[in-house]
């Protein structure tokens, strides 16, 4: 998952007072009349900078910033992969950048809020009971500079739908604005419980949206303290019916640990038989972060232990015709009959590899390793040699 | 448990102090308790369990508990939405029924090539033209399909041998065809032939209107002659070179066999299923010998008992699971049709494991004469004499009128199982269903008395059977769980 970056530069003849989101771009022949929208990234020739756009970004390895040009901020030099068509946060007071969106990335994703209503022992983005409303500014904002051929757009929270109209309003305007680009909003879906709200996301009729909803045990209390709310069993699960009731699409997320492996072939069943309508399921394994640090020694288990229960599970869910992956899983601790359902890695930054991967020769198929894994791992990591 | 302090223990997300039951039924099984409940979950319970869970005596932190909890055979003060799940999966089994009639049988002739002793319609001989359909019957026929809500329409057509009257099989379907253009229903056509008399002209036209053909198959050459003779004495030879010549022209997904079960059949069950293996079949129904037509007449339906089917049923299982064990994938068909009401929320739309009764609302016969029948099996039950399930007739009686007629109204009420003596305490029942014919035809009476029942000992030893090896052989239950 993307993290939200921000990085601190320097400020010169700013003509502006308020943050503003902008587009960035590369393109010295770009009409005139664009270049008014757009902030120009200065990567190298800096003989030759076409005048006229509203912001001009340097990178602070560049030996000289000319200082002929309004709005000119000079970015850490970590940000100088930004390219043609990215979306960024400008804060003109203290030269602060933040990414938003990067049109070469496979996975961008928005945070929607930091609040939320569950409390999970292992989540990765801890919630904090804040006013974080320009947030969802921010997200409207930039969605009409998004590139039109982007893939696909993840929101993420805290719980998105606790922003109410506005949840719907940004839906909305993913719709409007971005008609080929898919829409997967991480929800824990309580409040779909009320049918009013499923009827709401129907109604936007978005081309193509996933709802991917956490279910961590068929049994309620189970799922309850995993998310530290109690009731949330019913509510989530009101709350996929209702979803189906209006023909939204929906995934369910199981994240495998200690409190959650023992009844995975339980849980596969009772979606087969219950929620036989869902549109895909992923068993994804832990993330090291947020919350799972703070409670490793409660949620820790080698993935070696559950991978009978985990071959039960998928299979199981396979059979009664349920789309289902596995996320987050090296490769070589999956049963080979696993295989064909392990997703590979899909983190944007520099994979991590551990020593014992050395020589492992299907590295590029692995979906187990992204920048927190190397803080706790199995213990049976094995490189593929043949 | 080592939490951070901000969270809080298991402990405090549950709320119970006690449980109640959901509706289920029980039985003794084996050694342990069988459970069902109105939805087709199942669950064995040792007999301790099974009287801690009656006497309310099970602690929520027990793994049985967690069990019948997801099952919905208990329900706590923790969670209420499992009365919304059970509806949801009560709603889904009875969806069939809102689809209605979707089987539709034209006996297009009584002709027949063949005398099998066990024929269960009266065999007469090749050339009785009076016993053909005529176009004006179809027509009718295809007015009462058509007539049907099901947005699903299969139109099969039976014989005698249905390619003596060729003809009128291509009749109907390029008249259905036709309509269906405006109509546009999921359109499926199934001819049930011999194969005697499938030449290139059929098999083009077949491939044309993507036809599928459905044959008889007995066994090997001795046992398919024997049990199906032809006064050439050239059946088998005729059979296997039509599935050859279909399975070439049309393609292997476009022919299936069915066998029947004979005295003979009984000891030679490995040899029909190689047979069926040889031919490229990937499963076999292993048909029990219907009490109608010839069958009772010449009594071979009291040469065998339901006992001895079900030897030569579980003699063929331990086969095929011999043969998924070595590599070959293959399937027991009714076996499928029961597991699937096992281990899905789905009922397949098995005809005769129906409750109500299949009869008229899931398949319906059209007679060459015009007669409508409740199903194939009444119609063959009429041509032994006793027209009990004659519904009506395609010249004299509207659409409207033969499905709302009493007789049909109360077959329906009468054969739900839940309602029915000794079913509905049945802990298979949700399994199972009606066969009002069967019964009528082996007791005189719709409902019948189970204990004599050959239909009743026949599915519930399978029932038995098969919930015997998915609670306790991980390895066939494996194989069991790919069929549905």
């Amino acid at each position: 998952m993307i993290t939200l970056s921000t990085k601190k530069g320097i400020v010169r003849n700013t003509t502006e007072n308020e943050p503003f989101v902008i587009r960035a771009s590369t393109n010295k022949n770009l009409p005139l009349i664009l270049r008014k929208k757009e902030v120009f990234l200065v990567h190298e020739d800096q003989n030759n900078i076409p005048i006229g756009f509203k912001a001009y970004a340097f990178f602070d390895c560049a030996p000289n910033v000319p200082s002929e040009h309004e709005n000119i901020y000079v970015l850490p030099s970590d940000l100088d992969h930004l390219g043609d068509g990215d979306v960024l946060r400008i804060d003109p007071n203290t030269g602060s950048v933040r990414v938003l969106y990067r049109r070469l990335s496979k996975h961008n994703s928005f945070l929607t809020t930091e609040r939320c209503n569950s409390f999970c022992l292992m989540c990765s983005q801890p919630p904090r009971k804040i006013n974080d409303d320009y947030l969802i500014d921010e997200i409207l904002a930039a969605i009409p500079l998004i590139d039109r051929g982007t893939g696909e757009i993840g929101l993420s929270g805290g719980e998105p739908t606790l922003l109410g109209d506005r949840f719907f309003e940004l839906v909305k305007s993913f719709k409007n604005f971005l008609p080929e680009t898919s829409l997967h909003i991480l929800t824990n879906g309580r409040l779909f419980e009320e049918v009013k709200n499923a009827e709401k996301i129907s109604e936007i009729n978005h081309h193509d949206l996933m709802l991917g909803i956490p279910l961590y045990s068929d049994i309620s209390n189970i799922h309850d303290f995993v998310v530290q709310a109690d009731g949330a069993y019913d509510e989530t699960i009101r709350g996929i019916l209702n979803l189906k009731a209006y023909d939204v699409r929906v995934e369910i997320r199981v994240v495998i640990h200690n409190q959650t492996y023992e009844r995975l072939p339980q849980l596969a069943n009772f979606i087969a038989r219950n929620l036989t309508f869902v549109d895909h399921v992923a068993f994804m394994g832990l993330e090291m972060m947020g919350f799972t640090k703070t409670n490793l020694n409660v949620l820790w288990v080698d993935p070696i232990k559950y991978q009978d229960k985990l071959e039960a599970a998928v299979t199981g869910l396979d059979r009664a015709g349920i789309r289902v992956s596995i996320y987050n899983h090296q490769l070589c601790l999956l049963k080979p009959s696993l295989y064909p359902f392990s997703v590979k890695s899909i983190s944007d930054w520099k994979n991590e590899y551990i020593s014992e991967c050395d020589g492992c020769l299907r590295k590029e198929e692995c979906g187990g390793f992204f920048t927190s894994a190397a803080m706790k791992y199995s213990d049976h990591i094995t490189p593929f040699t043949s | 448990m080592d939490l951070a302090k901000k969270f809080k223990a298991p402990e405090k997300f549950i709320e119970v102090s006690s449980y109640n039951f959901l509706p289920f039924r029980f039985s003794r099984f084996d050694s342990r308790y069988l459970l069902t409940n109105e939805v087709g979950e199942y669950l064995f319970l040792s007999n301790e369990q099974f009287l801690a869970f009656t006497r309310h005596k099970l602690k929520y932190s027990e793994a049985i508990y967690l069990d019948l909890k997801c099952k919905h055979f208990l329900i706590d003060s923790d969670s209420d939405v499992s009365i919304d799940l059970l509806s949801l999966k009560l709603r889904t089994k009875y969806q069939a029924i809102k689809q209605f009639t979707s089987l539709h049988l034209f006996v297009v002739s009584l002709r027949c090539d063949y005398s099998c002793p066990y024929c269960q319609v009266s065999r007469i001989s090749e050339n009785k033209t009076q016993f053909d359909m005529t176009e004006e019957t179809a027509l009718l026929g295809l007015d009462f399909v058509f007539k049907s809500p099901s947005g699903a329409i299969k139109i099969e057509f039976q014989g005698g041998e249905s390619l003596l009257n060729f003809e009128l099989i291509r009749f109907i379907v390029e008249e259905a065809s036709s309509r269906n253009k405006v109509e546009k229903r999921d359109l499926v056509f199934v001819i049930a032939t011999n194969l005697s008399f499938i030449d290139n002209d059929v098999l083009h036209f077949c491939s044309e209107h993507n036809i599928f053909i459905s044959t008889s198959l007995d066994g090997p050459q001795d046992l398919h002659d024997k049990n199906r003779p032809r006064p050439d004495k050239n059946g088998y030879d005729l059979t296997v070179n039509g599935i050859r010549n279909v399975q070439r022209s049309l393609g292997v997904d476009k022919v299936s066999a069915l066998m029947t079960t004979t005295e003979s059949s009984l000891s030679r069950v490995r040899d029909i299923i190689d047979e069926y293996i040889s031919h490229g079949f990937d499963s076999i129904f292993l048909r029990p010998l219907s009490p109608y037509g010839f069958a009772v007449k010449t009594k071979s339906i009291h040469k065998y008992n339901a006992q001895r089917w079900l030897d030569f049923y579980k003699e063929g299982m331990e086969y095929i699971f011999e043969l998924n064990r070595n590599g070959i994938p293959f399937r027991e068909e009714y076996s499928s049709i029961i597991l699937k009401k096992i281990l899905t929320p789905f009922n397949p739309g098995y005809v005769d494991l129906q409750s109500p009764a299949g009869v008229a609302i899931s398949a319906i016969v059209f007679n060459y004469d015009g007669d409508v029948y409740a199903s194939d099996e009444s119609r063959m039950l009429a041509e032994m004499g006793d027209k009990e399930f004659k519904l009506g007739s395609l010249n004299n009686d509207s659409y409207e009128e033969i499905m709302t007629s009493e007789k049909i109204l109360s077959l329906l009420s009468e054969t739900m199982t839940e309602g029915m003596p000794m079913c509905t305490d049945c802990v298979f029942m949700n399994y199972c269903g009606s066969d009002p014919v069967y019964h009528y035809a082996t007791q005189k009476d719709i409902i019948g008395h189970k204990s004599r029942s050959g239909f009743c000992e026949k599915n519930m030893g399978v029932f038995k059977y098969l919930l015997g090896i998915l609670g306790e052989d991980a390895s066939r239950a494996n194989t069991l769980r790919g069929w549905v």
